[in-house]
């Protein structure tokens, strides 16, 4: 009986959760749809956010491709398929690793932030405060956050992707002798440039991701300081799995027709 | 009968098991300051936030100015809380903006007014809680005092109807305490406004309250003009007025 109860009532939060998040998306869309935006806060929070951001998206993004390139590149080359491995590190880059390692390292620095920031506010009382001032915390605090990484982590992405590439076609010439010119040759003819684009939809979803859950944790922190980070692991755990499964079901969508 | 800015009717407030409030039922009386005495943890800011809809009662109803604001939408309520300003226990400024900015916010959310004009009345309001020159600093760089009175500033600042205070003197020194209840006074008698206190200070209730209501145990069990309460037989009510430590309240 108790299991059932258990069950019962994690199927209640679940639905508690799912429901306040999307509430919160829906009610940042209507303030985002009336073009209500905070132009200087939204600077603000692209740069603190996103621009932040770019030395891990740099440094993650060089040594995946690197990492890949130094896997494939020597037994591509024994196999005298040498010229496909520029082509198969952007492919995957593209489509796959660059938007999704992209997402998670935003997550753990940009989600983490937001909530932590935003448990900090319930815990002092400012969104009360912005309440009680006939404000609302989604259009003052959300929608520039929103607005600001639905731009920004498209831009680190393409950024990252270039980076994984270039690092990639390094490790390729130092290990295997691939000629900067092949292995970019390959990359032209092997990556279409749709699946660039495609690739970007897929961070415009992680933005969504990361913003959505990182601030429905942080405004609804509860219990002082040590909510505060609960709610911030707990914002960077769930943004994190959440874009591994939208990973999966938008590679599905996205890239059925010419997988 | 004086008129009522706000009713509670039969409010009942719990957390999970806990129950702060049972049925209980006030009036705040239109242009008068009623202060709400009571232990810690009886549930005086709760009383604030049910009176701006920032909490909602779990059962009951609460009217401001004869509508139900218990059932509105928080988007209903935004227009009802500009008339009502909200002076915060520990100010709750906002931490990234500057002091200046964070009384002008709801000039520059809510108005039209150019910046010269915010800026002259923010530090006009600033001034009149005692607080010169300190627009460009941030809240970490002030004294707990100084904090307090720019959140008090930020409150009044766009002429509210009714302005409710959580506990508005509680650690400042006595100077302050004076100013500060007379400012509350003078807010009060210009725009016939109308103000709630929360407070433990019984020299500034002394000096200020038109009526005090005292809450124990989930419900209000006196309420009347300063005088009627120190007259008043109950002798909780007594024992808390007396601050000594024998009688009925259990500690
Ligand atoms: N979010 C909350 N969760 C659980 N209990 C709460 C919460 N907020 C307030 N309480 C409880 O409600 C009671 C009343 O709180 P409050 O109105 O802040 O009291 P007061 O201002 O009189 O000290 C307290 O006992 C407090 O512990
Ligand atoms: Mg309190």
């Amino acid at each position: 009986m108790s299991a059932l109860e258990d069950v019962g009532r994690d199927t209640a939060t679940f639905l508690e959760y799912a429901g306040g998040v999307a509430n919160l998306i829906g009610e940042s869309a209507t303030f985002i749809g009336r073009l209500r935006i905070r132009v200087n806060e939204t600077f603000s929070q692209a740069y603190l956010l996103g621009v932040n951001s770019w030395t891990i998206v740099l440094l993650t993004s060089l040594f995946t491709g690197m990492v890949f390139s130094l896997e494939s590149a020597v037994q591509a080359v024994q196999y005298g398929i040498g010229n496909l491995v520029g082509g198969v590190v952007a492919f995957t880059t593209a489509r796959e690793l660059g938007p999704m390692l992209t997402a998670v390292v935003v997550a753990g620095r940009a989600g983490a932030a937001i909530a932590a920031e935003f448990g900090s506010m319930v815990v002092t009382e400012q969104i009360e405060a912005l309440q009680s001032l006939g404000l609302s915390p989604i259009r003052m605090l959300v929608v520039p956050r929103l607005v600001a990484l639905i731009v920004m982590l498209p831009i680190l992405t393409v950024f990252g992707d270039i980076i994984s590439v270039l690092g990639g076609m390094l490790v390729a010439n130092i290990y295997a002798n691939i000629s900067y010119d092949s292995f970019l040759a390959s990359v032209r003819s092997t990556l279409p440039f749709g699946d660039v684009v495609r690739g970007l939809v897929k961070s415009l979803v992680f933005a969504v991701i990361i913003v959505a859950i990182g601030s429905y944790q942080g405004l609804n922190t509860r219990g002082g300081a040590a909510g505060v980070g609960k709610a911030t692991t707990g914002a960077v755990v769930t943004s994190i799995i959440l874009i591994f499964i939208f990973n999966f079901a938008l590679s599905y969508i996205l890239f059925r027709q010419n997988a | 009968m004086p008129e009522v800015w706000a009713r509670l009717e039969d409010v009942s407030i719990r957390y999970g098991p806990k129950v702060v409030m049972q049925n209980l039922s006030l009036d705040i009386v239109d242009g008068a300051i009623t202060c709400i005495i009571g232990l810690s943890g009886a549930g005086k800011s709760t009383i604030l936030r049910l009176l701006n809809g920032l909490k909602r009662p779990d059962a009951g109803r609460v009217f401001v100015r004869g509508q139900e604001i218990s059932t509105l939408r928080e988007r209903d309520l935004i227009s009802i809380r500009q008339t009502i300003g909200f002076s915060f226990q520990f100010a709750a400024l906002f931490d990234s903006l500057t002091i200046g900015e964070n009384v002008a916010l709801p000039l520059r959310e809510h108005t039209k007014m150019s910046g010269e004009e915010i800026d002259k009345l923010v530090s006009e309001t600033l001034e009149s809680v005692g607080l010169g020159n300190v627009e460009s600093r941030y809240p970490s760089e002030l004294s707990g005092g100084m904090v307090k009175r720019a959140g008090f500033a930020r409150a009044v600042i766009s002429n509210p109807q009714c302005v409710l205070y959580d506990e508005p003197t509680t650690g400042l020194d006595p100077i302050i305490t004076h100013i500060l209840t007379n400012t509350i006074k003078k807010l009060r008698d210009r725009l016939n406004g109308t103000a709630v206190v929360v407070s433990h200070d019984l020299g500034s209730i002394y000096m200020m309250a038109d009526y005090v209501a005292m809450l124990f145990e989930g419900a209000i069990i006196a309420y009347g003009t300063v005088d009627e309460l120190r007259r008043s037989p109950n002798p909780i009510v007594q024992q808390f007025l007396q601050g000594s430590e024998v009688g009925p309240i259990p500690i």
